[in-house]
């Protein structure tokens, strides 16, 4: 009697309370995703103008006869009213304009189109290595570092997990071209033409993120270790292996995914360095080029490319964090 | 100061106190020494690699880079310590705007602060560095500004802890301005952890300057800081490495010092970190280990026969024995209660019998035997099919005995998966099956439901259902009832004891609760610090009970006719401290018919011709037990305890 009262009476109120956090979850990470968005297009816009001086000047160089500076300013639209500017940059970004490069007078888009590739494959590769290094390291670390066993271990993990975390990801690409490229010669130190060329800037910019995360879930797994359905797991008698992937592993992913969302857009960021590094043909070796060139237009983009870019990855993880532990959509605010 | 002698009592503390030191020292008087040298033109001698002349070789004007690489420490560590500067001044007042304008404009700052803390660093310098121009000063800028978002939300939390004190609030009751309260209340009292982020800030400024200064965007020739050099460096790699590998060694330790000595202070003063680094904890543990004794054997009747049970764990002041040498045996289809209070070792028993007692707790017995198994020997497959088939355990909270990320069905079933052999499909009908037979209403929906849509009861119900997935002959069950609901307890006890008259299963209850244990069990265990003290028939709990304890837990449950006014029964004094044992017996110092030798000698479990057995000098010495009255706020104190 009693049981199936108390089934009827906690579907529904699961049921509405669920869907409910749902729309609000929705609603508020939508809000706040579209004033980001708002304020890092208009933070491009005004990049420009807030440049001292006259960035059709510094781009075409003291040289340039003043007929052509002050044509090129009319073609950019510099001398109207700020106003109409931002008016046409927003409609620019809406139809897929964003303006023409003063160095190479080609269609900033297309150059945004013709580089981001490289830079995505960079990223995910990177993404993925770093998971697949991080997640078996931090789970084995886990196990034999719980209820203060491997004191040594932990303290050998923790220190050079700690120290190789620090270590910028341009500095670790640096070491890995003197010891695979130069050194021994295994690995192609520059481009992108061959999947040997992937190795080395992949894993400098994962190793560090690697280490990171691997810490992390170590602690997460130490603490998920003791708990009660753990144990329940235990007296199941389960294999090890299950009790440790299939039970304790799940519950240690979900809270390790907030830091591991921060890591993910950091390494987003992360490419234009070892871009640079590497001459990686992506957005971040064209946003140091045009930057050192005063080339404005396609400086504007790619920052704006990068923001939208890690806009989407802090929305994608609260959204996956949500869907693993519907109790974070509350916790947020 | 004696806080901080904590830094340098780690070696990574050590270690970072002394490179901090020696790169700031360095800093100081590199350019003066080594300037010359580290400018001296030798054309005649460029790229060259490694010598004795020029440890890390020369650049293309044939100048030394191991000098200029020491020589750059100076320009390096300005540059980081301005642009923290920076970082931490704007942070401040981004941080301290609530505060100061109030709570709309506050607010305002506050979101734009949480969306810039959003971007990484590098892209808010990347921004800044194209707004101030290429060069040093831009890059100081740049990266000070980049550093300030996240500066500002670490002031903001620290000003809003201080700020909720009472004496910030009695300032502000005393009519002082905002700004004053500000500069004399909060800021002092936020300093230290301030201090602590801001040089690990500059570690961070450290590395990111060198960053921006590799891509060509920080200092420029003929200025050289380490970045600068390993821009000019990475270009000849494949000529003389060591002119990219000497500064990028030397950021990486700079960087490193810096970061650690923060890290190191501000674990020594217990100041929190913005990027949450934990550094390992220094505290050790270390088990003993006791010989086993010969095994007995058993009779077939008997399902669990357990002798001189011990559960050790390592302590600060030598080994603790939370359980001390128990021996009971449990016959088919028997139902026999474990009561006593909290730390009485009646749970540690349940999960040292069922072989749960993690590290570092050991576990030791003459005999421990299921079923007729050893259960001491090596953990074998053979011996957890055994125990995964053969012995049920219910816990204590349904709530979080479950995994929250996966479905109740799949829970059940996977005991059918391995220990079985049965595949998905036909695990999971058993574990409707089953969930059905404990009756949970529409078991093949709640199959597919995650444990927090299950209610309490219904989710110790599926725990003894998971239980029944084998063909248990023994349930062990620790406090089964305790987190239920009062209205839901007696079903779950009367499922108990439904399964244990159809199958014939054993039952081991543990409980604190006298009422509960007597009317479900045949057989009643009581502890007390560790040791069994009594061993009676349920039946007889009420009014045959020998031991003084014993007669004190059962006069301590209030009857149906008990008036609630009056205050309730307790035992006087507190439960034994497993760490600290006292002499004699253990009950001595509550018990009324404590006698001299009550403290000096520890009385054996004896057991009489009825098969009854109790440990006391005085068993069955009739005393008028006396029950110390207390009030009801001092009782739920010492339950809590």
């Amino acid at each position: 009697m009693a049981s199936a009262s108390s089934a009827i009476a906690a579907t529904p109120r699961v049921g509405r309370l669920g869907s409910h956090a749902w729309l609000r979850f929705g609603v508020r990470r939508l809000g706040r995703l579209l004033i980001s968005l708002w304020v890092l297009v208009t933070a491009s816009f005004l990049m420009i103008h807030l440049i001292p001086g006259d960035p059709v000047r510094a781009a075409l160089g003291p040289t340039a006869p003043a007929t052509l500076v002050a044509a090129k300013r009319d073609e950019m639209g510099l001398d109207d009213p700020i106003l109409v500017q931002y008016w046409h940059y927003l409609q620019g970004l809406f139809t897929g304009d964003l303006g023409t490069s003063i160095v190479s007078q080609l269609p900033v888009s297309d150059i945004v189109s013709q580089r981001l590739p490289a830079t995505l494959q960079l990223a995910l590769l990177a993404f993925v290595v770093a998971v697949a290094i991080a997640v078996p390291l931090g789970v084995t670390m886990g196990v034999l570092t719980r209820r203060g066993h491997g004191r040594r271990t932990e303290l050998v993990f923790t220190t050079s997990s700690v120290v190789l975390g620090i270590i910028p990801d341009f500095l670790v690409g640096v070491g890995l071209v003197y010891v695979f490229g130069v050194n021994l010669g295994w690995l192609p130190v520059a481009g992108n033409d061959t999947p040997s060329a992937y190795v080395l800037p992949v894993f400098a910019l994962a190793i560090g993120p690697a280490a990171i995360l691997a810490r992390i879930i170590r602690v997460e797994m130490v603490t998920v270790l003791e708990a009660d359905f753990v144990r329940t797991a235990r007296a199941k008698r389960l294999p090890k292996r299950t009790v440790y992937l299939g039970h304790a592993l799940p519950n240690a992913l979900t809270a390790s995914l907030t830091l591991g969302g921060l890591i993910l857009s950091a390494m987003v960021a992360g490419t234009v360095l070892v871009e640079n590094v590497f001459a990686w043909p992506g957005l971040g070796s064209t946003i140091v080029s045009s930057i050192l060139n005063k080339d404005y237009q396609v400086v504007q983009a790619v920052v704006l490319v990068y923001g939208v870019g890690v806009l989407l990855v802090n929305t994608l993880v609260d959204v996956a964090l949500a869907l693993l532990d519907p109790r974070s959509m509350i916790r947020e605010d | 100061m004696q806080r901080w002698k904590g830094v340098i009592r780690t070696p990574v503390g050590l270690a970072a106190t002394l490179l901090t030191g020696a790169v700031l020292v360095l800093a100081v008087v590199a350019p003066i020494i080594w300037s010359d040298d580290a400018d001296a033109i030798d054309t005649s001698n460029i790229l060259a690699g490694p010598s004795a002349d020029h440890w890390a070789g020369t650049d293309n004007l044939g100048r030394d880079i191991f000098y200029r690489t020491l020589v750059a420490t100076r320009l390096s560590v300005e540059l980081a310590l301005a642009a923290t500067a920076i970082a931490v001044v704007v942070g401040l007042i981004l941080g301290t705007a609530s505060f100061l304008l109030g709570r709309r404009s506050g607010k305002l700052v506050n979101a734009g602060v949480n969306i810039a803390v959003a971007f990484p660093g590098i892209l808010l310098a990347l921004f800044f560095a194209v707004i101030f121009g290429v060069g040093a000063t831009g890059a100081v800028l740049a990266i000070g500004l980049a550093g300030a978002p996240s500066m500002g939300r670490l002031t903001r939390t620290l000003v809003a802890s201080v700020s909720a004190r009472d004496f910030v609030d009695a300032a502000r009751v005393a009519g002082v301005g905002r700004m004053r309260i500000l500069l004399r209340h909060v800021l002092p009292n936020i300093s230290e952890p301030l201090v602590v982020n801001a040089t690990i800030g500059a570690g961070g400024a450290l590395l990111s300057f060198a960053g921006l200064s590799f891509l060509g965007l920080g200092v420029q020739q003929p200025s050289y800081d380490w970045g600068r050099l390993l821009f000019d460096g990475i270009g000849s790699i494949y000529v003389n490495p060591a002119a990219a590998l000497a500064p990028g060694a030397a950021v990486i330790v700079a960087g490193l010092a810096f970061n650690l000595f923060g890290e190191s202070v501000a674990k020594a003063l217990g100041v929190g970190v913005i990027g949450g680094i934990r550094l390992p904890s220094t505290a050790a543990a270390v088990a003993t280990a006791a010989p086993a004794e010969e095994s007995h054997a058993s009779t077939d009747d008997v399902v669990l026969d357990v002798r001189d049970l011990e559960v050790v764990f390592p302590g600060p002041a030598g080994p603790i024995r939370p359980v001390r040498g128990i021996s009971f045996a449990v016959r088919r289809g028997e139902a026999v209660g474990v009561v006593g209070e909290s730390g009485s070792g009646k749970s540690l028993t349940a999960l040292a019998v069922s072989r749960l007692v993690g590290d570092p707790g050991r576990v030791d017995a003459s005999c421990l035997e299921l079923l007729g198994t050893d259960l001491r020997t090596a953990d074998t497959k053979a011996q957890r099919q055994l125990l995964g088939t053969s012995l049920a355990m219910v816990f204590q909270d349904p709530m979080t005995s479950f995994n929250p990320t996966r479905r109740m069905g799949s829970q059940l079933a996977e005991v059918a998966r391995h220990h079985q052999g049965m595949d998905r499909r036909s695990a999971l009908a058993r574990a409707v099956d089953r969930m059905r037979a404990v009756r949970i209403t529409e078991p093949e929906r709640r199959a597919h439901q995650y444990p927090h849509e299950f209610s309490g009861g219904m989710r110790q119900r599926a725990m003894i259902g998971m239980g029944l997935m084998g063909s248990p002959a023994l349930i062990i069950a620790d406090e089964p009832t305790t987190a239920l609901d009062v209205t839901v307890q007696q079903q779950v006890l009367d499922l108990l004891a439904a399964i244990r008259a159809a199958d014939d299963v054993a039952l081991v209850l543990i409980s604190h609760d006298v009422t509960v244990v007597g009317e479900v069990c045949d057989r009643v265990l009581v502890m007390y610090a560790g040791r069994i003290v009594e061993d009676l028939p349920a039946t007889e709990l009420a009014t045959g009970a020998r031991h003084p304890y014993t007669r004190a837990l059962v006069a301590a449950v209030p009857a149906m006719d008990t008036d609630l006014d009056e205050p309730l029964a307790v035992i006087p004094g507190r439960p034994v401290d497993p760490a600290d044992v006292p002499e004699g017996c253990a009950y001595a110092a509550r018990c009324p018919l404590a006698s001299a030798r009550c403290l000096t000698e520890d009385p054996a479990l004896e057991t009489d011709v009825a098969g009854r057995r109790v440990a006391c000098w005085h068993a069955g010495e009739p005393v008028a037990i006396e029950i110390e009255d207390r009030e009801i706020d001092e009782l739920e104190e010492v339950e809590a305890s």
